[in-house]
């Protein structure tokens, strides 16, 4: 099983001392928590796209490249990637160069982002977002599996004899999770591509995670790609830790009353039943992590949103901390015990270059052959 | 049995909505029996959910109990709507609700629209406020929506008395619910639509 963070870089007042982080302080930051992600022991780092203020969450593969050259291990992925309004061309290009500068430690989440604005900003329309999700994907996925591409849809100017560059690393494209918090449509997508799909779980009571990863894995299993119970789930996670939990509360308290999305709302206490969010003690998040199997089934990647809601890159830090020392360990050990061995651990990139068969060059190095669609050394997969 | 959920918005305890909320329900359910059927009320007092819908408009979800409240608005097969006159309009907090439902869960709903106020000079924001809202909602409103004046609860004029026009409004009321086939709501999770046809459409 796979753990990590996931961030929306947001840019927020700390409530406690009225203190901004300037851009530029929450850009660093932000590879700092990365690095000390990979150092406490966390399998990936995963970094949400927004186009807007009070977001530094822009160009997402830039940050994900520079991050990626000062580490050594971790998976870099993202916690939405907009195939809604992002040029499926632009995305097969820019994950395929980061995966070929990380040595494969990429993979993607797809989602359709929340700010209207966006769309209109991007010359689309947010009545058509779904329709958007799943024509752009389905030409991203062509473009990383079929070196020559002719295509036409209804969103983007027609491709003719085009070749998406650089190729997949190995012959391999990156994994790719789709996210959705509402959409039945999206859990249907994911399980038609045999691709991994990501409950965000944070905001929503855990009733609703459970429908969509129960619509996602039958689907798995009608497209033929397993069993449902070896469909590959994702989930959020949002906790707070101290060694003692009214510590925590206490601490937590004014960041949760103030946050941007649910900030002036429900109580802390009402929201962490309702939610799975967890502030307490590292053991109190161990227990109520172990817990999320029992609605979703045994699942491969757990994420969790540790820097948010103005908190201090020192408190996130120390956060990583406990998390990486305290409470991942334990959590490894607990679901390893729990998992069947029919149920695969979440695909990596040497996974999916074995299955392929091993690493080929796939390197176009003259115009694609249009009549047949292949260069030379052909994608199969 | 035909439930009848009753969505009233006053905020006096007792609120004079509620009383009006009451006499409609008390003339649909002796209209349904006049023709053999019987309602089953459950009554939504908004002023007890206050709260919970601030928190739904913030976060996106019901808390446990609203979402309780909501499908027993959702599910019934007709629904009385009741809102005091806050400056010329339905108030704040009946037209929150109505906003954290989700989209169509009143698609042909039977309903009966009431309103309370000072004088019966507001009586008008039921047809230019309440009843272009539940057009949106697609809801099948009856064509008699009531208005009830502090001075209704005290006058018994013949023929225009406020029980005489909650009669009519419950009879048509119950004559809408037993004309409507009853469907059970469609669940996209249930059915969801084969992908081949999303990437076609």
């Amino acid at each position: 099983m796979q753990f990590g963070i996931f961030t929306v870089g947001d840019v927020t007042t700390d409530p406690t001392t009225g203190t901004t982080p300037t851009e530029h302080e929450r850009i660093k930051a932000t590879v700092a928590i990365a690095r000390k992600a990979e150092e406490v022991g966390l399998d990936v780092f995963a970094t949400g796209e927004h186009h807007n203020p009070p977001f530094i969450a822009s160009a997402p593969t830039t940050t994900l490249a520079y991050i990626g050259a000062l580490t050594e291990r971790i998976i870099l992925s993202t916690s939405t990637t907009l195939i809604t309004t992002t040029d499926p061309v632009l995305i097969a290009e820019d994950y395929a160069k980061l995966q070929h500068l990380t040595d494969g430690r990429v993979d993607l989440m797809m989602g359709r982002g929340n700010t209207g604005p966006v769309y209109p900003w991007f010359g689309k329309d947010i009545r058509d977002g779904i329709n958007l999700a799943i024509e752009n994907y389905h030409l991203l996925h062509r473009l990383w599996r079929e070196d020559v591409v002719d295509w036409e849809g209804k969103f983007r100017t027609p491709l003719q004899g085009y070749t998406s560059t650089p190729r997949p690393l190995d012959g391999v494209p990156p994994f790719v999770w789709h996210g959705s918090i509402r959409s039945p449509e999206i859990a249907e997508q994911a399980a038609y591509y045999g691709d991994g799909f990501f409950a965000n779980h944070i905001f929503w009571p855990a009733s609703h995670t459970e429908r969509m990863i129960n619509l996602y894995r039958q689907r798995f299993e009608h497209y033929g790609h397993g069993s449902a119970d070896q469909a590959i789930v994702g989930l959020g996670g949002q906790v707070f830790m101290r060694k003692n939990s009214q510590d925590a509360v206490n601490e937590f308290r004014p960041y949760f009353d103030n946050a941007p999305v649910y900030g002036h709302g429900p109580s802390l206490e009402d929201f962490t039943s309702q939610t799975p969010l967890t502030v307490g003690s590292p053991q109190q998040v161990i227990e109520r992590t172990l817990g999320f199997r029992e609605y979703v089934g045994d699942y491969q990647r757990q994420l969790f949103l540790m820097d948010h809601a103005g908190l201090p890159l020192k408190t996130v830090l120390e956060q990583l901390d406990i998390l990486g020392e305290k409470v991942v360990p334990v959590l490894r050990k607990e679901f390893a015990a729990f998992k069947p061995a029919h149920v695969p651990e979440a695909p990596t990139h040497a996974s999916r270059v074995a299955e392929a068969g091993g690493p080929r060059d796939t390197t176009v190095h003259a115009a694609g052959d249009d009549v047949t669609g292949r260069s030379p050394a052909a994608v199969t997969r | 049995m035909t439930r009848v959920a009753v969505v009233t918005a006053g905020l006096g305890q007792p609120s004079s909505s509620r009383l009006l909320a009451d006499r409609l329900s008390d003339a649909t359910d002796r209209a349904l029996r006049l023709q053999g059927e019987r309602a089953e009320v459950t009554v939504v007092e908004l002023r007890d959910f206050a709260h919970e819908i601030t928190d739904h408009l913030l976060t996106g979800f019901a808390p446990p109990r609203l979402a309780e409240a909501i499908e027993a608005v959702t599910s019934a097969d007709a629904v009385i709507a009741v809102s005091p006159v806050f400056s010329a309009s339905y108030s704040g907090l009946f037209k929150s609700f109505f906003d954290v439902l989700d989209d169509g869960v009143l698609d042909a709903k039977p309903v009966l629209l009431g309103a309370t106020g000072g004088t019966a000079r507001h009586s008008l924001a039921l047809e230019f406020a309440l009843r272009p809202l539940f057009a949106y909602l697609r809801a099948s409103v009856t064509p008699t929506a009531v208005f009830a004046a502090s001075e209704d609860f005290g006058t018994a004029g013949a023929g225009t008395s406020l029980s005489t026009r909650a009669d009519r409004a419950g009879r048509e009321l119950a004559d809408l619910v037993l004309q409507r086939p009853r469907t059970a709501p469609t669940d996209p999770f249930d059915n969801p639509t084969p992908f081949e046809q999303l990437l076609g459409s």
